[in-house]
């Protein structure tokens, strides 16, 4: 493994010092003069044409600037997916329709001097609902006679996928390799169930924010907390009907994303207004805005068949899920396709059908969140693989080492599928899953409590323990991409210009970490820049685990330019080749002569002396395969027999992501995902009547805080991953995948009862235990 | 309208407000102190934390109008640019930082914490910032941070 300087060390996030102190960083952070505020009115019912809209009485307020609706907006279908283009989502929204298909969907919009008048204006607005049957039922919303949600006739998939909205159809995957029904024969024991996952919110604690204006020439600048600048300018572009020349995204520091600012949600309005009213314009959510109008996870239900040999062999996985994806389909089809794509290659097994739908309901709007699929499909299969094991009296560590991927090792998934149709051949290029589950288990003394809970007398309280291999592909392969720009100072410094969206994670420290190893110069010498669409150049953004590997990776090519640069100054002023050439701690050595260079004469050279030049480059790269990171995970758990409740004691993950550039910021990714996973798992839920959210409060929705979280224990297992920058793996999301079946198989371990439906909370438990006593009791 | 008169991080500051305007609006919009958040405006999640006679109260709650004649403290207030807090100073080195939208809050809770306990157990840090959510860091290095800021601040370690 390779000796680093910067790379590896857990240098102190850049921007810590600033948020330590409460700077201005933020969307909302700033004031501008005449600026007006924007309110949204949401829709009441979960299906519903609007036969009118009044908004006279609320454009005659004084003080209301302008009132957007269907009637006055253009009509541009489109998707909110901050995808690549064209995007693998339906064009199935547009700014303002005349239909609305759940509680919380989009009416109309008012801007106004202040938010109290925006909010009296919003009431103001009279709508003539004609009130439409709803469907809520995913695994009823394909039937023949069911609610048609997307009636309109122009909402449409740009690129020949599979949509069929006549029947709430929005995508369908087939997948087999193999021969999973001889598969299946071939077992010694089958297993079978079906596993749900819930609806929920990423909660990340800055609401969606967006702040427009008009610059002195007239073109439209958006500071926004999004995810993905560059996809936000291409779709405000898009719904506006302008061309992308007259749109300048910018990105401010942003309060966390977990995916939920990678779907253009607040932008079009709040730009649309702006240029109604040719005035700065503030769009900020509320706290309920967030939860109900922004996105969710997918709720899926998986129907999953599998089959193992006595000697631990699986031999056959078939999964047939169908997937909500609320009133409208943003990732609709890769969520889909990640949970076959990026979650089963994990399995050695040959023998794989998938068969997957998503259906659209009057429900929530899901997206994208943290897990992306890979959590839902891991859920199911992390449950399988416990059942399967317990089947046949093996210990889960022995089976799982048994049947995941090694290195040097490909899966038929890989080509079979990518996330959005078919996949590209790939290898497992670095591995150390059996060193993740060895190490973890040791440090969750795995066998030992096995032992001591197997033996517990019965009594109001069982412990259990649970574990999870996982993996998660990064990026979208061959589709994403990332540049980065640099340029050298007089000092000997470096600019360094990102669109890398750093939502929190801390990307623009490890990139920073990437580009000071990479030249061998100090972190203080980088000066990142981000974001800005007039300025920086382009990258995807942040999602699917990819601004480390990906945007690393330019970073790197960058800096190899940069290099070539310096050395050609170099080799003028010390009249020697390149070739004699090398860097050592900013400067260039000669290994013939010794002789030794600055990087500030050789800035200041090439600037103002001879054959100025501005020694810069930018340099891009695209995605060529996922790379895998592995993790293995383990929960101990406490259920209480009389009440229900499922309390985590402790938790450990062992994690596979190459080298950690940053290993403090990488454990801040694990640490984040588990307790966001394990709040998932036991108290976070939607609750709905009749399509309308009960609960979109921090009170009734409820999220971990500090005196809820149990013992937790990262291990960052080294591996050096030869596709990455300096060896790195994707971090962001692979942990937050195995928190569910690993709580799941802790409480079967506990209590033996399998719980494939999350929550597991006190009131399902207690009524599973309920349950197991009245059927004991009868004869 | 009314004027008000309260001290905030140490300048005496006059301000005109409504009956119903709440302390968070009033020190951000009117003061311009920007590192006071809005998270839920309902007092669940600790964004908006600010001390209030040196008590943490949630300031998207409170009234401005009852702040009258008080003294305030924001995150604003804690260090310099040249002189951090050790709680701020803590946070940083203990990796406790992710997007830091509810650090200011965060540090507020564990500063009305160390002010009064300069020795908490980690249980008693635990309660202390019960009210400030945070969605990134699962909380562990938070509570390593103000672990390290009170031993910092005992003289007991640099």
């Amino acid at each position: 493994m390779r000796e680093f300087k910067i790379v590896g060390k857990s240098v102190k996030k850049i921007d810590a010092g600033l948020l330590a102190q409460g700077k201005p960083l933020f969307t909302d952070d700033v004031k501008f003069e005449d600026m007006l505020h924007a309110r949204i009115l949401w829709s009441p019912h979960a299906h519903a044409r609007i036969r009118n809209i009044d908004t006279s009485e609320a454009e005659a307020l004084p003080g209301v600037h302008a009132v957007l609706c269907y009637k006055n907006v253009p009509r541009v279908p489109h998707t909110s997916a901050g995808q690549g283009w064209p995007e693998p989502s339906p064009y199935d929204m547009v700014m303002f329709d005349n239909k609305v298909r759940y509680v919380g969907d989009r009416v109309a919009a008012v801007a106004a001097e202040t938010e109290e008048i925006a909010e009296k204006a919003l009431r103001l607005i009279k709508v003539d609902y004609e009130i439409l049957p709803a469907i809520f039922d995913p695994e009823k919303a394909m039937e023949e006679g069911a609610p048609v949600i997307h009636d309109e006739p122009d909402c449409r998939q740009v690129l020949p996928l599979f949509y069929d909205p006549k029947h709430n159809h929005c995508a369908h995957i087939e997948v087999k390799t193999g021969d999973p029904d001889r598969g299946l024969q071939e077992a010694d024991i089958v297993v079978e169930h079906t596993v749900k996952n819930h609806y929920a919110q990423h909660c990340a604690l800055e609401p969606h924010s967006c702040i427009s204006y008009l610059d002195p020439m007239g073109r439209l600048v958006v500071r926004s907390s999004t995810q993905v600048p560059y996809y936000a300018r291409r779709i405000i572009a898009q719904c506006l009907q302008l061309p992308e020349r007259m749109v300048r995204v910018i990105k401010p520091r942003i309060g966390g994303g977990f995916g939920s600012k990678q779907e253009i949600v607040v932008e079009d309005v709040c730009a649309m207004l702006t240029l109604r009213t040719r005035r700065p314009v503030r769009l900020v959510f509320t706290r309920p805005e967030v939860f109900v109008s922004t996105r969710t996870r997918h709720p899926m239900v998986m129907r999953v068949k599998t089959g193992a040999k006595k000697d631990g062999t699986v031999t056959a996985i078939k999964m047939r899920v169908i997937s909500n994806t609320g009133a409208y389909g943003p990732h609709c089809m890769t969520v889909l396709g990640s949970t076959c794509a990026k979650t089963l290659p994990l399995y050695r097994c040959p023998n794989i059908e998938f068969i997957g739908d998503t259906v659209y309901t009057n429900l929530l709007n899901a997206g994208a969140y943290r897990g992306y699929g890979v959590l839902q499909g891991t859920f199911a299969m992390g449950i399988m693989m416990d059942e399967m094991a317990h089947a046949i009296g093996m210990d889960p560590i022995e089976f799982w080492k048994k049947n995941t991927i090694r290195v040097g090792e490909t899966s038929p998934i890989f080509s079979a599928l990518s996330e959005i149709g078919k996949g590209a051949e790939q290898k497992v290029d670095s591995c150390a899953l059996p060193e993740c589950i060895d190490r973890g288990a040791e440090a969750f003394r795995w066998r030992e409590k096995r032992e001591r809970y197997r033996n517990q007398p019965d009594g109001p309280i069982r412990r259990g323990v649970g574990m999870v291999c996982t993996v998660h592909g990064g990026t979208v392969a061959l589709l994403d991409a990332s540049s980065v720009t640099a340029k050298m100072n007089e000092d000997g410094s470096f600019n360094l210009l990102i669109s890398a969206s750093d939502v929190g994670g801390g990307c623009d420290t490890v990139l920073s970490q990437i580009f000071a190893e990479a030249l061998d110069i100090p972190l203080d010498d980088v000066v990142v820049y981000p974001t800005d669409t007039d300025v920086t150049p382009y990258d995807k953004g942040a999602y699917a685990s990819g601004t480390t590997y990906l945007s690393g990776l330019a970073v790197i090519k960058t800096a190899e330019e940069i290099k070539k640069q310096i050395f050609k100054v170099a080799s003028e002023m010390l009249n020697e080749p390149p070739e004699n050439l090398k860097l050592e701690n900013k400067g260039v050595v000669s290994v013939k002569s010794g002789n030794r260079l600055e990087f500030s004469q050789i800035a200041r050279r090439s600037l103002y002396s001879k054959n100025q030049t501005q020694i810069a480059a930018t340099a891009s790269e695209y995605s060529r395969l996922h790379p895998q990171t592995f993790t293995a995970q383990f929960a101990e758990v406490e259920v209480d027999m009389e009440t229900g409740q499922v309390k985590v004691i402790s938790y450990v993950c062992a994690v596979d992501c190459g080298t950690a550039i940053n290993p403090t910021l990488a454990e801040g990714q694990v640490e984040g995902s588990i307790i966001n996973g394990i709040s998932y798992a036991l108290t976070e839920k939607f609750v709905f009547e009749n399509g309308r959210v009960l609960n979109p409060n921090f009170r009734d929705y409820k999220i971990f805080s500090a005196p809820d979280i149990p013992e937790i224990k990262t291990i960052l297992v080294p591996s050096y991953d030869p596709t990455g920058p300096f060896g790195a793996k994707p971090i962001g999301e692979p942990a937050m995948d195995g928190v569910l079946p690993t709580i799941s198989n802790a409480i079967y371990n506990a209590i033996g009862i399998r719980f494939t439906e999350s929550p597991f909370t006190p009131e399902k438990v207690l009524r599973a235990i309920k349950l197991r006593k009245s059927n004991r009791a009868q004869p | 309208m009314r004027e008000i008169e309260f001290t905030v991080n140490g300048r005496k500051r006059k301000v005109l407000v409504r009956p119903k305007d709440l302390l968070l609006n009033v020190i951000r919009d009117e003061l311009g102190l920007k590192g006071t958040k809005y998270g839920c405006g309902t007092g669940e999640c600790g964004a908006c934390t600010v001390l209030l006679d040196g008590r943490p109260v949630l300031s998207c709650l409170t009234l401005a109008v009852a702040a009258d004649g008080r003294n305030i403290t924001t995150i604003e207030g804690i260090g310099t640019d040249e002189n951090l807090h050790p709680i701020q100073q803590a946070f940083i080195d203990a990796g406790a930082i992710q997007c830091g939208y509810c650090t200011p809050g965060m540090i507020i809770s564990a500063k009305a914490l160390l002010d009064r306990n300069p020795n908490p157990t980690e249980e008693e840090i635990r309660r202390a910032i019960k009210g400030n959510l945070c969605r990134c860091t699962g909380y562990v290095k938070i509570i390593a941070a103000i672990q390290l800021a009170a031993k910092r601040m005992r003289g007991e370690t640099t």
